[in-house]
């Protein structure tokens, strides 16, 4: 199979790799970059685990194709405290205890950001939509909602 | 439950403190260790070809054309493996499982080649390529119908000799009879005899799986009389004790090292494909990762389908004066921990209740479907969906209040449990009263108008913890008087880290987030039995415990070697520098436990000690059911459990909540569909797990105020505790709202419209 290579720019600085027109974005992440907060679960993007950012908008790196990311700006969890304090939505990820073995919760605050960037103080049902599409075996998901929430309040204050 | 989050890194008082989880940082970063992430120099991956049939003998397995393609390094199948691993069967109860299918498969999805290649694709590609015949055999999947099929799964019975009550079982033949429990206390006959009424009922449950989110993966590095496997284990101890046993090694040459586990809830227990990945990697002599995927979990291991044949006599006061259970449990075609599910579990299959006579018999049963094992209960869900559906049935038979009924059977405190072991530090009344003051039980209640009818149920459950079991910790103050705990319970996300350093800081007036968990690594780590049934904080606990009361008293008495005066509370860094004239030395203490245990009497399973703790819960359920769909919502979900004294109230309660919402996905819509053997669902878009949406819109969790008189503080495990009364607590709601009695998991809208249209004598057809 024939490799190319691509480039974007991961977490803001600009990288290329080359690819096989098989190859998710999930696995030049993981496998180039040694980046392993998107992982892959159920491979079929329905869990959010393997979630980044791609153009601004959450995909599913396990589908999400390598090649359709030239040119893209890809962003990943491990972009979010890169000033070395972690984000809000983190830290109310925590203090919620929104989280058991931890292997879907880089999904979920990605998801959580894209949500509370257009939704800044959300109801639970608006909370429940955005975040359908991120599964937890260990079903923290009441202790999510309140991170959420958490989170929210944290971004207001920020602002404010 | 009031969660009271103290002040971070206070010294003292480190038990019943809110602390977040000590590796939260590392989780929400993404930056948390997982063998998932886990890539070696010069790795091979390997891929599964799987029996495509469900019992049969291979009559030849064709590799040319997979080994042909270009990047394949090898490909393997059980002769290979024979060449490494003489003797390649293994499991923790029957050595009965070979590493790749030998001669025959006994399941669909039976591991029957491997693959392998440096780039995964290559492996998966080639594995296409892979060709078997069979001579196809009869097979069996119904644990009913396997207790006299003349199919047999297995010629011959093999105990592996690492319980001593199953040696017993050594070389019977012409059985799917894995394990036969029985417990006699009275005479059941005579109790029916003298009965007033007399009630029988079957019970099922379905066939569903753990699905941990991070797959089953496992790395083996063999060297020359030396091997490290990296694995998603619950058990790293019992890896390495049975890795040994395989290659002919003492235990001191096999490193078994885990990280943070994406999720166990009883699947990566005891050895899945750990004896696989290190007899790859001596037969490649470089490293080799196997890492299934979603679809693939389907055929490693599940939950037991069981089939609850129950009968009481009760009296004319509606005392239930006898019992008889009758359990057949669905194994899979290899044993794995099956045999002790069907014994541990048989302790409690009476239910909470104080019973005369008694009669317990539990069948583990091999069939042609992917093995069972332990999930998040050992088995207990199982018995509390039959035993509590069955006691409000004869409430409502008696027209007796459900509460009412329960209240004069409970196991009250001191009384002797079905086995003759007493129930102490086991709540149960307690519990049973706040369930139902939640419920406002009592209070007139709207059972809705219209095609939506309400209703509201509850139920109570008691667990022996499994016993015996053992745990050693190991403690390390380094020079500047840091501590580093050592302790082989792996955390898979139910917060051991965080409440072992709890209990290393209430010992040594610490603050827990000073104390360091090394992650496990049989070399360093010690020995524990395994990280189920909620045993580790009680075992762990005080194993960590005892450490750390070591290290205490050593470094009282380096304090007073050194001249300090009683109680100057010098810290340990300087200690050592006042000794060694520089940043120097260790203080090391070590806390092994095992509790006291008296093994039930073969025939009868009596005993006055069958466990250190019970384990005791009840759940409140309120329903709406839309009679015209069969649609049930679950409005309202209580749980209340005993945990003893919670050593982390806020790690205790998502235990709780976590634990009940995914047995409410076994409850409500989660099912394995097989056909001829073959899961037809094998995907998680095709087998639904509980989302956002699906969380009851009111959800109560309480840990009973309680104590642990023998746990470690007070304190006992609570991991399972919250999945033993979901199911028929939500039920008995659907009967309380709508009239109809569900007897066979799950509560999905299919099954309870045709239970309301056969009520209504105008029954569905089959499709």
């Amino acid at each position: 199979m024939a490799a190319r290579t691509i480039s974007f720019t991961l977490n803001g600085e600009p990288v290329s790799a080359e690819i096989a027109p098989h190859h998710t974005i999930l696995e030049v992440i993981r496998n180039e970059f040694a980046l392993y907060g998107a992982r892959e679960s159920c491979g079929q993007g329905l869990c959010g685990c393997c979630t980044v950012i791609v153009n601004g908008t959450a995909v599913s790196g396990c589908l999400y194709l390598a090649a359709f990311a030239d040119g893209a700006a890809v962003t990943t969890v491990e972009s979010l405290d890169a000033s070395g304090a972690l984000d809000p939505v983190q830290e109310a990820f925590i203090e919620q205890g929104a989280f058991q073995c931890g292997f879907c919760t880089p999904g979920f605050i990605l998801m959580t950001k894209q949500l509370l960037d257009r939704h800044p103080d959300p109801d639970d049902d608006t909370i429940k939509h955005w975040l359908s599409g991120n599964l937890c075996r260990c079903a923290a998901y009441p202790e999510i909602i309140q991170a959420v929430k958490s989170a929210a309040r944290k971004r207001a204050a920020a602002r404010s | 439950m009031a969660t009271t989050t103290m002040p971070g890194g206070k010294a003292g008082s480190q038990i019943g403190r809110s602390l977040p989880r000590l590796e939260g940082r590392e989780k929400v970063s993404g930056r948390a260790e997982y063998t998932h992430n886990l890539r070696l120099p010069g790795m091979l991956h390997g891929k599964i070809f799987r029996s495509t049939v469900a019992h049969g003998r291979i009559k030849s397995i064709d590799t040319s054309a997979a080994k042909k393609i270009p990047g394949v390094f090898r490909v393997i199948t059980i002769d290979d493996i024979k060449t490494v691993i003489p003797h390649p069967y293994y499991g923790p109860a029957f050595h009965d499982q070979p590493i790749l299918a030998d001669e025959k498969v006994r399941f669909v999805g039976e591991p029957v080649a491997v693959v392998l290649a440096t780039d995964p694709h290559v492996a998966e590609q080639a594995v296409q390529a892979i060709t078997a015949e069979y001579e196809e055999l009869p097979a069996v999947y119904d644990e009913i119908e396997a207790m006299t099929s003349k199919v047999y799964v297995h010629d011959e019975l093999k105990p592996a000799g690492t319980f001593a009550d199953l040696k017993h079982l050594t070389g019977r033949k012409q059985t799917n009879v894995a394990l036969d429990f029985k417990l006699r206390k009275g005479d059941v006959e005579k109790g029916f005899a003298e009965a007033a009424h007399v009630f029988e009922h079957t019970f099922r449950t379905q066939k569903v799986l753990h699905l941990a989110f991070e797959p089953f993966v496992s790395i083996g590095d063999a060297k020359r009389d030396a091997v490290t496997i990296y694995t998603a284990s619950q058990g790293p101890s019992f890896v390495r004790t049975e890795i040994a046993r395989l290659l002919g090694l003492p235990e001191n040459r096999v490193r078994i090292r885990v990280a943070y586990l994406g999720g166990g809830y009883g699947s990566k227990l005891y050895i899945k494909l750990e004896a696989l990945v290190a007899a790859l990697s001596l037969l490649a002599r470089r490293p080799v990762k196997v890492s299934l995927t979603m679809e693939e979990c389907f055929y490693q291991i599940t939950k037991h389908p069981c089939t609850f044949k129950i009968k009481s006599g009760v009296d004319r006061d509606g005392k239930i004066i006898a019992r008889k259970c009758e359990v057949f449990w669905n194994g899979g075609a290899y044993a794995d921990v099956g045999p002790r599910v069907t014994q541990k579990s048989g302790f409690t299959a009476s239910g909470p209740y104080d019973i005369e006579h008694v009669h317990v018999d539990s069948y583990a049963l091999y069939t042609n479907l992917t093995p069972a094992g332990a999930l998040r209960g050992f088995g207990i869900p199982q018995l509390v969906w039959s035993y509590e559906s069955h006691t409000d049935m004869i409430a409502r038979a008696l027209k007796m209040d459900p509460v009412e009924f329960r209240r004069k059977n409970i196991l009250k405190a001191g009384a002797k449990q079905a086995t003759g072991t007493p129930v102490n530090d086991a709540p149960l009344e307690a519990i049973l009263e706040r369930i139902a003051s939640r419920l406002n039980w009592g209070k007139p209640y709207d059972h809705g108008s219209g095609a939506v009818k309400r209703g509201r149920g509850l139920a109570i459950a008691i667990k022996a913890v499994i016993s015996p079991t053992t745990s050693v910790a190991v403690l390390n103050m380094t020079a500047d008087g840091s501590p580093i705990l050592y302790c082989g319970t792996v955390d898979m996300g139910q917060g051991s880290d965080t409440a072992m350093a709890q209990i290393v800081g209430e010992v040594l007036n610490l603050p827990a987030e000073s104390v360091r968990v090394v992650p496990r690594d049989t070399d360093v780590t010690p020995y524990d039995m395994g990280t189920l049934g909620s045993r580790s904080l009680f075992h762990m606990g005080h194993a960590v415990r005892i450490a750390a009361e070591e290290v205490k008293a050593k470094i009282a008495a380096l304090a007073r070697e050194l001249g300090e005066p009683e109680g100057s509370n010098v810290p340990v860094g300087e200690l050592f520098k006042k000794k060694y004239g520089m940043q120097a030395g260790n203080i090391v203490g070590s806390g092994t436990y095992k509790p006291d245990y008296i093994p039930p009497q073969p025939g009868t399973g009596m005993t006055t000690n069958v466990a250190p703790f019970w384990m005791t819960a009840g759940a409140g359920a309120e329903v709406e059911v839309d009679t015209e769909t069969g649609k049930v919502t679950c409005t309202r979900l209580i749980n209340v459990v005993d945990c003893g004294k919670p050593v982390n109230p806020k790690i205790v309660e998502t235990q709780i909540s976590g634990a009940t919402l995914m047995q409410f996905g076994f409850t409500m819509f989660e099912k394995m569909h097989i056909d001829g053997g073959q899961v037809t669902n094998a995907s998680l878009a095709d087998y639904k797990i509980p989302g956002i949406l699906d969380v009851p819109a009111v959800m109560e969790n309480e840990a009973i105020d309680s104590i642990q008189s023998n746990g470690p503080f007070g304190a006992k495990g609570v991991g399972e505790t919250a999945t033993f009364c979901c199911g028929p607590a939500i039920a008995n709601a659907i009967e309380d709202a709508c009239g109809v009695r569900i007897t066979e998991l799950p509560l999905n809208a299919e099954t309870v419209f045709r239970a309301i249209r056969a009520q209504q004598n105008n029954p569905l057809g089959d499709e």
